[in-house]
């Protein structure tokens, strides 16, 4: 089996805040790190090739120090690490970023099956999986929340939905999104941390996967931002005060228009 | 490419202030641009001495924009009923419709779908696009995006919104990768901008941290999918009219190489949390599962759904489709009451576009107070039951 793992290297969010008093992002030791959903894409490819057999490769676009999670996902079981890196790509939207990832696929010469997580928790938009899925021509399943079974041929899995879940099963090359309740992604172990710093991760621009310059970085992206802001102040906080008895008496005054 | 020009440059910070994605710093009096940059411009409209350009910015318009117009709202339809959001996005989709002065078409995709399209019309519809097939009974990514994008091309709308769900977050993406379209997910506020009729599409990231207006300057379609209860339906009018268009699939529309199995509809409870008005919400602070059978009573007690945090979650208390939260959902509901939860940003990431939140926790210090519009300071244990009293008292009188 050939499986792809797609992984994306993000702001930890509990670093990333406007500050309240001047409504400027305070960023001081702002960390990066593997995006969380991604951690569970890697663990369900890593738990495939321990059935199946075959190789799982690591693909991240982004800047250079991205290297740095494709180097984490190899101490987590990865045997490659592939990063598509280029000043060019700067300002890439959904579509872009989905045209930058097939070309790549392209240039490796495709998979059996691939895996991202479900949405990164930086853009938090959901539509790079889907969107690789349709330029690579491939079905894709998201949100998928257990793989019941996985064999030469086909998969099968429980997909999540709003009002439960959808049992499906479908024949490779397929691409899936997973969310969290997929598994729970293994610690690296002290080889697999030693086997990650020797790794040699391959490089490639966007020369190198034969990019059209009109569909990648912002000049390949239909949207773009025009405005940034910080979100509208939530009304008046009030800590209620007195016994806890004279708090619930006041909390159900305030409730008052939610009993109707 | 984001360009600083070292004469005018002075080092002032401006550009480091105002960048959301901290990707331009002042090292030794001048502005530095990182690989973080997304050539969104703020750094450009603030700097006073004009040191900063983009170069190689937007390209020129490459749809012929008179072809295309129209707002178009997906339908969502599901296991015998629309989704409430369908409903909400006609009445957004009804005021974007009149700024532009174009017909408001929705779009239905199904089996069995009944009086639905009478339904879209008295809810806002001018036109529905019909196709009712028991192929279609089961959603499919591939058999609904063929129809969706099919008719897409031959009626060419302007605008295309679908609700932020399961089914449209999942479609979607991958209609607007085929039509060449942008996307914005997600969006919790849309306008159109007056000189040029273009959609304004306002959306948080970041976890809420920042909200980001964003357009689609060169392309049509505009297509945006919009978070569940944050637009206003408009009232019923069974006296509206409209018109039904009956859709016959292609056969090749209906072919799916995903084979759905079986549907399994949660019937405990509700998990459809992002459609929920209320919301009573648990976390650490329970202590274990039966800490839920508390919040499930204020729950049925308030007519709401029960919501959990991650580490409920991931304590196995309760299942992860009533997860709020970054690696959850996100829900923007009228009331959202908070039981022993200490508000970390990734749950708050999830919650905070509630109307109103009420918070109970017996740590007073607890980051939640500081989003909460009521706090109360107690031990939920206590609190909760004597809530439920009091609230039913109330209803009593």
């Amino acid at each position: 089996m050939k499986i792809l793992v797609c992984i994306k290297q993000v702001p930890d969010a509990k670093d990333v805040r406007l500050d309240p008093e001047t409504n400027t992002l305070a960023r001081e030791g702002v960390q990066s790190i593997m995006n969380p959903y991604d951690q569970h894409a890697l663990e369900e490819a890593v738990r495939v090739k321990e059935s199946l057999g075959g190789e799982v490769t690591a693909l991240s676009m982004g800047p250079p120090q991205a290297e740095d999670v494709l180097r984490q996902a190899i101490s987590c079981g990865a045997d490659h690490g592939v990063l598509v890196s280029d000043r060019s790509f700067a300002g890439a939207d959904t579509w872009a970023t989905s045209y930058t990832l097939a070309k790549t696929v392209e240039k490796l010469g495709g998979f059996d099956l691939i895996f991202c997580g479900k949405q990164a928790i930086d853009g938090d938009t959901a539509q790079v999986g889907p969107g690789l899925a349709m330029r690579l021509g491939v079905p894709f399943v998201t949100c998928v929340q257990k793989v019941r079974e996985v064999n030469p041929t086909t998969l099968t899995g429980e997909r999540m939905m709003d009002d439960g879940y959808d049992v499906f099963g479908v024949d490779y090359p397929v691409l899936l999104t997973v969310v969290k309740d997929v598994n729970q992604p293994r610690v690296p172990s002290l080889k697999g941390k030693m086997k990650s710093k020797k790794a040699t991760i391959t490089t490639l621009t966007a020369d190198d996967i034969g990019a059209d310059a009109a569909c990648i970085g912002l000049p390949g992206s239909p949207t773009q931002v025009v405005d940034v802001f910080p979100p509208p102040a939530r009304g008046n906080r009030e800590v209620l005060s007195g016994t806890v008895d004279e708090q619930i008496e006041q909390l159900v005054e305030k409730l008052a228009p939610y009993l109707e | 490419m984001l360009l600083v020009d070292n004469e005018l440059c002075i080092g002032c910070g401006l550009c480091e202030d105002n960048c959301a994605f901290g990707a331009i710093e002042v090292v030794d009096g001048i502005a530095v641009v990182g690989d973080a940059c997304t050539l969104c411009g703020s750094c450009v409209d603030v700097c006073e001495v004009e040191a900063l350009t983009i170069e190689g910015g937007p390209k020129g318009p490459q749809a012929d924009f008179a072809e295309w117009s129209g707002v178009w709202v997906y339908s969502e339809f599901r296991n015998g009923m629309l989704a409430p959001v369908s409903l909400e996005l006609l009445g957004a989709g009804r005021k974007l419709a009149d700024a532009r002065n174009v017909p408001l078409g929705a779009v239905l995709i199904g089996a069995g779908t009944g009086d639905s399209a009478e339904k879209l019309i008295a809810h806002g519809a001018d036109r529905v696009f019909r196709a009712d097939h028991q192929e279609l009974a089961s959603f499919g990514d591939e058999s609904y995006g063929a129809i969706l994008s099919g008719l897409i091309r031959q009626h060419k709308p302007e605008i295309i919104l679908a609700g932020a769900t399961a089914i449209g977050r999942s479609f979607i993406p991958a209609v607007a990768n085929e039509l060449g379209a942008g996307l914005t997910a997600d969006c919790t506020r849309l306008d159109i901008r007056e000189d040029d009729g273009a959609l304004l599409q306002t959306r948080p990231a970041f976890g809420g941290n920042i909200m980001a207006t964003i357009v689609c300057p060169n392309s049509r379609p505009q297509m945006a999918t919009v978070r569940p209860k944050v637009m206003k339906e408009l009232d019923f009018d069974g006296g509206r009219t409209g018109e039904i268009i009956e859709i016959q699939p292609e056969p090749d529309q209906l072919a799916s190489r995903v084979r759905i199995l079986e549907t399994v509809v949660s019937e405990n409870e509700n998990v459809n949390i992002q459609e929920s008005d209320i919301l009573v919400s648990g976390g650490r602070g329970l202590d274990d599962e039966k800490g839920f059978e508390l919040i499930r009573r204020l729950a049925d007690c308030l007519g709401g759904s029960v919501a959990a945090t991650r580490a409920a979650v991931d304590a196995g208390w309760i299942g992860y489709p009533h997860q709020v939260g970054q690696t959850g959902k996100t829900v923007a509901p009228k009331l959202y009451v908070a039981c022993g939860i200490s508000g970390a940003i990734q749950h708050v990431a999830g919650m905070q576009s509630t109307e109103t939140i009420v918070a109970i926790n017996r740590d007073k210090d607890a980051p939640i107070f500081n989003v909460a519009d009521f706090g109360l300071v107690g031990d939920l244990f206590e609190v909760v039951p004597k809530l439920i009293d009091q609230i039913e008292k109330r209803r009593k009188q």
